[in-house]
């Protein structure tokens, strides 16, 4: 399936993801524990980079009184984020359903254009390479790309 | 035209200077035949890429990768006209190499991310930008001569 821009995991009747295997969601889940603590570094940089890096992304913060990297609209949100990924790979069985309101929110109030949800994966990715470069090896980027993946479906479920 | 300010020349020649491309090179590639397992279709002749243990060990993996890497050295040298200077590349991989071009913001993606890892927090988000726009850049020019 095509799905605005994206290729989304087929879906069973039961609404299952099934493109992650056992050993992504393993991989994923074990190389997410080192983030323990650093969430907010790791949110805020991600977030300073998206802003930095693609500025288009900047029509949708207009609202900030400081957009600059680092700035503390941009620490909170980055924080936030992070909060909401922590908890996505709790769900990491069931993302659909777990991320049910937040694709409601994503959907009819922010309104945001799915594809900025592939540009956040890849800053977040940026980010963690700097942060683990040992860890972040290929094997463990192919599974948190595809987990970030899901997650941006799980969020565009409810778009149209 | 692309322009560059005299900041981002410095940028992209500082990354360039201190890069070991013997070990960026390979690991570069290695990621994307792991990340985006779809590219090893160019590289049936290169033997054992089933897993990703193979892929990272693999020498002709190894020497293609720092081949490309210094593909990037013409850019360096010719920041001003890089459309130009990558004609006979893009018709090479276009008319011989059948690569599809989506492929090269894919291996651009990866080399990112490798750079990211060897820099740490010297790789910061304005260095990424123009490291990105650079290599966005190339990849337009490569992309050029398909038809």
């Amino acid at each position: 399936i095509i799905f605005l821009g994206m290729k989304c995991p087929n879906s069973t009747a039961n609404n299952k993801m099934t493109s992650l295997s056992a050993k992504d969601k393993d991989t994923v889940k074990a190389f997410w524990a080192n983030v323990a603590g650093k969430e907010e570094q790791i949110g805020c940089d991600a977030v300073s980079r998206m802003l930095t890096v693609y500025p288009q992304t900047k029509t949708y913060f207009s609202h900030w009184k400081d957009l600059r990297p680092g700035s503390a609209p941009v620490r909170k949100h980055g924080a936030t984020v992070m909060t909401a990924v922590t908890d996505a790979v709790s769900k990491i069985d069931d993302l659909t359903g777990g991320l049910l309101s937040l694709s409601e929110l994503h959907a009819f109030t922010l309104r945001v254009d799915p594809a900025n949800f592939k540009v956040l994966a890849h800053n977040l990715l940026v980010v963690l390479a700097t942060v683990f470069p040992n860890d972040f090896t290929p094997e463990v980027h192919v599974a948190m790309d595809k987990f970030l993946a899901a997650v941006a479906c799980a969020l565009s479920e409810k778009y149209r | 035209m692309v322009e560059w300010s005299e900041n981002e020349r410095s940028i992209i020649s500082n990354i360039f200077s201190n890069l070991d491309y013997n070990d960026v090179g390979p690991k570069a590639l290695v990621r994307c035949l792991v990340v985006y397992p779809w590219t090893q279709r160019y590289f049936s002749s290169f033997g054992n890429l089933y897993n990703a243990e193979a892929i990272s060990t693999n020498p002709k993996v190894a020497a293609h990768g720092i081949k490309v890497l210094h593909g990037l050295d013409r850019a360096l040298k010719n920041l001003d006209n890089i459309k130009a200077t990558y004609a006979e590349l893009s018709v090479l991989h276009s008319e011989k190499l059948h690569v599809d071009p989506d492929n090269f913001k894919l291996l651009s993606d990866c080399l990112t991310i490798v750079i990211a890892g060897k820099l740490g927090s010297a790789f910061t988000p304005e260095v990424q930008a123009t490291f990105q726009k650079f290599l966005a850049v190339v990849v337009s020019a490569l992309g050029k001569q398909y038809h």
